[in-house]
């Protein structure tokens, strides 16, 4: 088993018949991912990539038995999409829209809160590049030929900068149980703490890769997490070391506007709860070596 | 996105929260009319530039005649004023507000914000008005009242009374604050902000509640829907080259250091940045190409990097997912073919089609380095821009 997404995994695409969500679609089948249909509301009834068509995600959970959403709809309407989703009882939704309103995502936490939280839906994202579990299946728009099958899970805010770690990883031969991208939103789905609570409870990950960015609230949140509830190696890296306070690097949560947001004070905080910290984004790859041959883990 | 005040106090005033009596000028003489217009025996004559600190940096005047109005807005107009939060170029004063005067009898601070870890929007308010909200907090964190609000439901009367009997208000000022609470509650959700500051919200007599300065930022990603606000945007207190970038589909942050940087994905940009850090360089710029980065853009991000005359390296380091690298390729010869860079210039592709990236780029005669990794590319560009630099 790996955390959120494997094989078995029945996943419908939420703005199925899109030219971004028709890209994608097809690389997730071509990776194997067990697509199993779409939605787009109009054009219920018909076949796209081989696979049926519906107008809504109910009538696709009826027909197909799905379980989880890969969600690229346009940013005015994907925030409506997501609580369709929610409402409709999926169990996850990986949404990859970038650009969608602060003020949807607060209507999105607060809707989602309805249901009771062994029935809520899992949302990851949005402004994700999403969640693979190499070998397996994929949800997401990330270089899948970058990740090595393998037994360390990764989490963390940028796209570009999971891959990265990825592909340092898979160059010392270490490989991935599934990465998992939460987003660089300042309000957004699943949390670094989250994640890290998933991997945590995963027979298939042995240790777990972090990586943060300057603002928010969510790193020192994981911290307190892995200092009481982690058993499994934790390497961490936090990006913006070198970012000014007050201006936003490009993540609309990407701005340093209070204390404990620095990139600085978030190392301390992860050190001091135990993580290994990265010295340098170069080195990823050989801290979570080091991390795993410490633990036993890889020789 | 950031308006100016006259800006956020009309908006504001349209969800009832009491303003003073004030009009906009562009020339001293519109000043002195406006002066006269409002009436009454002293005025203040106020800088409109997108930033804090105006006060102590001059960009505040008060006046007794309109005579001194109008000299106050010729010493203003035109100036670029410098506070402790623009940076040493400090912002354009273009345009004036002038409003009356009013004897202050108490201020207090009121803010509005999205707190990340509610994820609702949460009410800052203290009895210590007049200064920063991050002095308030290190000097007075006992004054600091805070409230967090239902989406569900929005800001009910009590939740309002409750945060004004906080503050010490009393008698006929409590639902004068329950009007401007809910106000601007209102405005924020309605109008997609990101912040809502009134610092000082003032007690006049009367006695009244009045917002005395007013500040609003809005969430770019909800411009789309609020073509009212997109409309209030003033180009001129931008950057001019994070402005030309946001016009572009960049992401942009002009910084202090010699080596221009050309990025796709924002963490990685700040990781490449703190790469380069590490090396002993840095950086001129975050710059963030996106993900469907086509060669257009990698041209347009290049004149972008080397418009800053104080770059003397450059480091393109491409991760491709949705982008590939021949595509990036394609683009930096393109953008060199065209415009030659004048500095070294480092590139480093990884992820889809690489070999194809580079194979183009060997090719391409120009006189590019290629590094292989993120350390390689760092230590490179760095040593490049000391050599440059010697």
């Amino acid at each position: 088993m790996t955390v959120l997404l494997d094989r078995s995994t029945r996943v419908i695409v939420q703005g199925f018949t899109g030219n971004t969500g028709t890209f994608h679609a097809e690389e997730a089948i071509a990776y194997g991912t067990n697509l199993v249909g779409g939605v787009t509301p109009g054009k219920g009834g018909t076949t796209h990539l081989d696979r049926p068509v519906f107008d809504t995600v109910k009538q696709a959970i009826d027909a197909t038995g799905a379980e989880a959403s890969l969600l690229l709809v346009p940013p005015p309407f994907a925030a409506d999409s997501i609580m369709e989703a929610a409402d409709a009882g999926l169990a996850l939704c990986v949404a990859i829209t970038d650009g969608i309103p602060a003020q949807d995502m607060i209507q999105v936490k607060r809707y989602m809160r309805r249901y009771a939280y062994e029935k809520r839906m899992r949302l990851v994202g949005p402004n994700c590049a999403g969640v693979i579990s190499p070998g397996q299946a994929m949800m997401g728009i990330m270089p899948s030929h970058i990740y090595r099958q393998g037994r360390v899970g990764i989490v963390g805010r940028s796209g570009t900068l999971g891959y990265e770690a990825a592909a340092q990883m898979a160059e010392l031969g270490i490989g991935v149980s599934t990465s998992v991208g939460i987003g660089g939103d300042p309000i957004n789905g699943s949390s670094f703490r989250d994640i890290l609570e998933l991997f945590e409870a995963d027979p298939a990950t042995d240790a777990v890769v972090m990586i943060g960015e300057i603002g928010g609230p969510q790193e020192a949140e994981a911290a307190e997490f892995i200092r009481t509830s982690m058993k499994k190696p934790v390497v961490a890296y936090v990006a913006g070391l070198s970012a000014p306070k007050g201006r936003r690097m490009g993540h609309a949560g990407a701005i340093i506007s209070a204390f404990g947001e620095s990139a600085a004070a978030k190392v301390e905080i992860l050190r001091d709860a135990g993580a290994t910290v990265a010295p340098s984004p170069a080195e990823l790859g050989t801290t979570v070596a080091a991390a795993l041959k410490r633990a036993g883990l890889m020789s | 996105m950031d308006i100016h005040e006259y800006q956020a106090k009309e908006l504001l005033e349209g969800f009832g929260v009491a303003v003073p009596r004030g009009g906009l000028a562009y020339s001293p003489e519109q000043a002195a009319y406006r002066a006269q217009e409002i009436g009454g025996e002293r005025w203040v004559v106020k800088a409109q530039v997108h930033t804090g600190a105006r006060g102590k940096a001059g960009g505040i005047k008060l006046c007794k005649d309109d005579h001194e109005v109008a000299h106050a807005a010729d010493e203003l107009l035109g100036k670029r004023l410098v506070t402790a939060q623009t940076g040493p170029r400090g912002k354009l004063i273009h345009r004036l507000f002038v409003e009356e005067a009013l004897p202050i009898e108490r201020e207090l601070y009121l803010g509005l914000v999205l707190d990340r870890k509610t994820e609702r929007v949460m009410v800052v308010a203290s009895a210590a008005g007049g200064m920063e909200i991050e002095e308030i907090a290190h000097s007075k964190p006992e004054t600091i009242i805070r409230a967090s609000v239902d989406p569900a439901t929005g800001m009910k009367p009590f939740q309002a009374r409750e945060i004004a009997f906080a503050l010490g208000l009393s008698g006929g000022l409590v639902a004068q604050a329950v009007t401007t609470l809910l106000g601007c509650y209102r405005a924020f959700v309605e109008l997609d902000a990101t912040m809502v500051e009134i610092n000082p919200l003032v007690v006049v007599s009367g006695p009244r509640l009045v917002a005395l300065d007013a500040k609003m930022t809005f969430d770019d990603n909800a411009l789309f829907r609020r073509p009212q606000i997109a409309e209030l945007r003033d180009k001129s207190q931008e950057d001019s080259r994070e402005r030309d970038a946001a016009d572009r589909g960049l992401s942009y942050v002009g910084l202090d250091g010699a080596i221009g940087c050309i990025i796709n994905g924002a963490g990685l940009a700040m990781a490449t940045m703190d790469m380069i850090q590490h090396a002993g360089g840095e950086p001129a710029n975050f710059l963030d190409i996106g993900g469907g980065a086509s060669p257009e853009r990698v041209a347009k991000a290049f004149n972008l990097v080397l418009s800053d005359a104080k770059v003397q390296a450059v480091l393109v380091n491409i991760f491709a997912g949705i982008n590939r690298c021949d595509w990036v390729a394609q683009g930096v010869v393109q953008a060199l073919q065209k415009r030659p860079a004048g500095v070294p210039v480092v590139i480093r592709l990884s992820g889809t089609n690489v070999e194809e990236g580079r194979r183009i780029l060997r090719e391409s005669g120009l006189p590019i380095v290629t590094a292989e990794s993120l350390a390689d590319a760092a230590d490179t560009v760095v040593a490049a821009w000391k050599k440059a630099a010697a």
